[in-house]
């Protein structure tokens, strides 16, 4: 596959439709919805390739954990959105499995502009709502997700209004996890 | 439409206050900063609320707009053409029919549902302005969560007026974290904040966007002593007959004439449609006006 191929077809549409499910699944943490419109190298799955077409600019630097930084991948996401790829200090975006996300090391934002902090895009084998209860803003009492672990998630919370964000991507289906959310 | 990109702005401009509404979305209350385009109206005028509305729009979605409750004023007319030219949405006057609804000051008084996205026109979004002038220090009270100004704010209105006086943009505490402007809507509106849809906030001169995912804990500051109170005009619409709607005052003459009326329209002139008649009222006409 060329890296040339596998973006929008029509920019401005489908990355509007790409948008209103990433914010849906922000907003309400273990809603999973389904995207469409990229055809990204492998192993990127469908879903973290439309959210790297909709969210991703040359003003955003994006960390690829090792299998996922191939030439492909580099290619393919500096045609289609010019992002410079860089040290997990400087993301703003991280890509790649859950198991090699040096988590420790992506900026949490400060206390006066905690929205300076990296959103994490984490490619998962499996994704469903069978798993942790979630409680918390976006949830009415209780949701649950298939997370890959939950202690993690647990004191990313406690730094609040500190933390990192989640996006949790199979194949053409994502979800999220805002830091606000409480997993049990 | 060919003249214009899909919703107007260009798709970085797009992708970058998309972002800032994730980050909204992530840390409710929080103002997050965010680089404002010029728009074709001026300040003032909802240029945050356009932005994030061009920001949110699909083809699909069918679009609402309330100045104050009306559909039918200067700004929501021309906000509402505007999408219909740039963003070729659908449109409707019907609450329950829209999927965005941007609002100036309002939020409509039928129950907003989970498919639903109201996005809010702010004037000025920090609740501290007017108490500390200084971005620095603002931003350094809301780090340390330092908000007794505030509450000295509304001990001196319970000191001068024997009540918190302060009527619209009312201060609210969410997630027991961050203290928001809800842009001025009446506080009549603030027990509705908490609901099933997505709230945007955007601020276009201020530059700052903020947001409420669904079912956020929002809580209007108060005392124990001095609890709040969600007021209206005592008194029910004139042309509808609704004790529950939030009134405007209207002076109908130069004789001290005055009537009051639903300040959300599309709620007034369902409930005429209906059969309802006020004291003034006379029984719905298509077209009447």
């Amino acid at each position: 596959m060329h890296a040339l191929e596998g973006g929008f077809a029509n920019a401005p549409i489908d990355a509007a439709h790409a948008f209103r499910a990433v914010m849906n699944v922000t907003a309400r943490p273990g809603v999973i919805e389904a995207v469409q419109g990229a055809t990204p190298p492998a192993p990127l799955s469908i879903a973290a390739g439309v959210v790297v077409l909709t969210l991703c600019d040359p003003e955003t630097p994006i960390f690829l954990t090792p299998r996922y930084d191939t030439p492909a991948v580099r290619d393919w996401i500096a045609f289609h959105t010019g992002a410079p790829i860089c040290a997990p200090a400087d993301a703003a975006f991280a890509l790649g499995e859950w198991d090699q996300m040096p988590v420790g090391e992506f900026p949490l934002g400060t206390s006066e502009y905690p929205d300076r902090s990296t959103t994490l895009i984490v490619e998962l084998p499996e994704l469903s709502t069978d798993g942790a209860t979630l409680r918390g803003p976006g949830i009415e009492h209780t949701a649950t997700l298939s997370l890959p672990e939950i202690e993690t998630f647990q004191s990313n919370a406690q730094h609040f209004p500190r933390g990192l964000d989640f996006l949790f991507t199979c194949a053409d289906r994502l979800a999220g996890l805002p830091r606000t959310t409480k997993v049990s | 439409m060919s003249d214009y990109n899909f919703a107007y702005l260009d798709e970085q401009t797009k992708r970058m206050i998309r972002r800032a509404i994730l980050k909204g979305l992530a840390i409710p209350g929080y103002q997050v900063p965010f680089a404002s385009r010029e728009m074709p109206m001026p300040y003032g005028w909802g240029t945050g609320g356009v932005q994030v509305s061009a920001a949110v729009l699909t083809p699909d979605d069918t679009f609402k707009v309330i100045d104050q409750g009306a559909d039918d004023t200067t700004n929501a007319v021309s906000i509402r053409r505007f999408f219909q030219k740039t963003a070729d949405v659908a449109v409707t006057e019907a609450t329950a029919e829209a999927s965005v609804i941007q609002t100036r000051h309002r939020i409509p008084e039928e129950q907003m549902n989970a498919g639903q996205i109201l996005v809010y026109q702010v004037p000025i979004p920090e609740p501290l302005r007017f108490l500390e002038p200084s971005e620095v220090e603002t931003r350094k009270m809301h780090a340390l969560e330092e908000y007794g100004l505030m509450h000295v704010k509304l001990y001196e209105d319970i000191s001068q007026h024997g009540a918190i006086a302060t009527a619209y943009a009312y201060p609210v505490k969410v997630e027991d974290r961050y203290v928001m402007d809800p842009s001025p809507i009446p506080k009549f509106d603030n027990p509705k904040l908490s609901m099933p849809a997505i709230q945007l906030f955007g601020a276009g001169r201020e530059q700052r966007i903020y947001a409420l995912p669904p079912f956020t804990k929002v809580v209007s500051l108060d005392f124990d002593d001095y609890p709040f109170e969600a007021t209206k005009a005592d008194h029910a619409c004139d042309l509808c007959g609704s004790t529950e709607s939030y009134l405007d005052e209207l002076i109908v003459d130069d004789a001290g004439g005055r009537m009051f009326m639903c300040s959300d329209t599309d709620y007034c002139t369902s409930r005429r449609k209906a059969g309802h008649i006020g004291a003034q009222g006379v029984p719905y006409e298509e077209d009447a006006a």
